[in-house]
């Protein structure tokens, strides 16, 4: 579904990405994971055309997206929720989720986003009115990912979903996020958390400064020793 | 004699305050302090003396005709000139705009000459009174104008597709993309609105004065950029209070026999805001992304 292929990007002339390539099935959770400052935003951020590729290509479902404006690759399906949730603090709940269905055609297609992601999390539903930057942190993830599933996305992008939340949250995070890939959705997950990103991802690569060091089942991965000793704390 | 002061310092001030709108709108988005918008404002007053003759008189279609020829000129100015430079440093885009308000001043200078003409009657200017109050009919216009296009304005940014947008755009510009906005989009539409704004703007002031000169978009310019800060510039209904205030201020000022000092007052004001509340009056302290 998703193809990156030789990617290069450079911040100036330092180099944040060297050469990476991977793909993600449809159906796939596949969970790309390194420390700090591995180039894990940087990846997504260049998929989703906010960053441009100083070389190499980018396919999604078969079409190179490479050069698109972000808009487009919305378009086409493919969302991201960035890091850190990024709600949009002064605009309310409802205004959130609306500002993620930009891309529906009609009034019905926007109205029955809603009705999904209220059913999904019934916590946004009691909270329509409210102003985003008003809410939990753990609320604020759900917004964020309610946001980005009002366009229908068939791959999503999440960065750190699990950034600054209780243990607890994180259970339910990640829970949801197993959901939302059981009823259709492929996910393209960038952890920190290791160990609960290779607990529910199916495949995994592991980025270590800027390029794509051992990749394979994520269950598989969990059990070799540098990623125990270097990601899962061992 | 105070009512009075105040009903002209709010004609006064709510002319700055179209003005300070486009401003404010254009700095939320993408942090631009636009030099050229004064001078959208001035040719505003001069399609607006154009469309007069050409419409007979029709005080509306003078109005609409010139909002929209600024429409076309304010996209456009940010389509070939400011859009090509988006990823430049700041200060090459903030140079850009001055050049673009020279550019302006002296084709207008060249078409029209540097004398001020006279504005064609278009509106009869009646003297209203009631009781010791005393108003002309022009005052009214403008204020009734002001406050139409003002909740206009507040419509659109609040209920509107493209307002919902803008409000994201100009709190977060790469989540905004994020959602599938397209952002050029947003900035054209924010081009669009201020240059209206700003367009009718002209056309109330060249009415008022009854002048009209390829110079007169410099002070309001600067004055209107003034009442943009002293709101907090990024916020729209500070921009708004900031007009209305500065128009109060200098009316005040020269009615208390500093009319020498006139323009002197709004900078006044402005090093005031700056030492005090940096952000303005209705501005957020500013936040520093880590």
């Amino acid at each position: 579904m998703l193809e990156v292929k030789e990617v290069s990007v450079a911040y100036g002339v330092i180099e944040a990405l060297r050469n990476i390539s991977f793909t993600v099935g449809k159906g796939e959770i596949v969970a790309l994971i390194g420390a700090n400052g591995a180039g894990k935003t940087t990846t997504l951020r260049t998929i989703s055309g906010l960053l441009r590729a100083k070389k190499g290509q980018i396919f999604y479902k078969g079409q190179d997206i490479t050069r698109l404006p972000p808009y487009k690759i919305v378009e086409l399906g493919l969302t991201q929720v960035p890091e850190g949730r990024r709600v949009f603090s002064r605009m309310t709940v409802l205004e959130n989720l609306e500002m993620g269905g930009y891309v529906l055609r009609s009034r019905s297609e926007l109205k029955a986003g809603l009705e999904r992601v209220f059913e999904r999390f019934p916590r946004l539903a009691e909270r329509k009115y409210q102003l985003a930057g008003t809410l939990s942190g753990g609320e604020q993830q759900m917004l964020a990912m309610g946001r980005a599933l009002m366009s229908r996305p068939e791959l999503l992008l999440l960065d750190e979903p699990s950034m600054g939340l209780a243990p607890l949250l994180v259970r339910e995070v990640f829970s949801i996020i197993q959901e939302i890939n059981k009823a259709g959705t492929t996910i393209l997950l960038v952890e920190q958390n290791a160990h609960m990103a290779l607990s529910i991802a199916h495949r995994a690569y592991v980025l270590q400064t800027g390029e794509i060091t051992l990749e394979g089942p994520a269950s598989e991965l969990a059990q070799k020793p540098e990623v125990r000793r270097a990601y899962l704390g061992e | 004699m105070l009512l009075q002061q105040i009903i002209n310092g709010l004609t006064l001030g709510a002319t700055y305050a179209l003005i300070a709108l486009g401003y404010t709108m254009v700095y939320g988005i993408i942090q631009l302090i636009n030099f050229a918008h004064g001078d959208i404002y001035m040719i505003g007053a001069f399609i607006g003396v154009a469309a007069v003759a050409i419409f007979h008189q029709n005080f509306f279609l003078t109005l609409a005709t010139a909002m929209l020829a600024c429409v076309i000129l304010g996209v456009t100015i940010e389509r070939v000139a400011y859009r090509p430079l988006r990823r430049a440093p700041r200060l090459n885009l903030l140079i850009t705009t001055i050049g673009v308000s020279i550019f302006l001043e002296t084709f207008m200078t060249v078409l029209k000459g540097p004398q001020p003409t006279g504005f064609p009657t278009v509106l009869k200017n009646v003297t209203l009174r009631v009781g010791e109050l005393e108003f002309s009919s022009i005052q009214l216009v403008i204020l009734l104008v002001s406050l139409v296009l003002m909740v206009g304005l507040q419509i659109i940014i609040k209920y509107t597709k493209i307002g919902k947008a803008m409000r994201a755009a100009s709190e977060d510009y790469d989540t905004a993309s994020l959602m599938g906005i397209n952002i050029n989009r947003v900035i054209s539409f924010t081009f669009a609105i201020g240059s209206a704004l700003a367009a009718a703007g002209g056309v109330l002031v060249g009415i008022y004065f009854n002048s009209v000169s390829p110079y007169m978009g410099v002070t309001a310019g600067l004055k209107a950029f003034v009442a943009a800060v002293l709101g907090g510039i990024g916020n729209i209904p500070g921009a708004m209070l900031g007009g209305l205030l500065l128009g109060l201020a200098e009316v005040f000022g020269v009615a208390a026999g500093f009319s020498t000092y006139k323009d002197a007052i709004a900078f006044t004001l402005l090093i005031i805001i700056l030492l005090v509340r940096p952000t303005g009056l209705l501005g957020r302290p500013i936040q520093r992304k880590v």
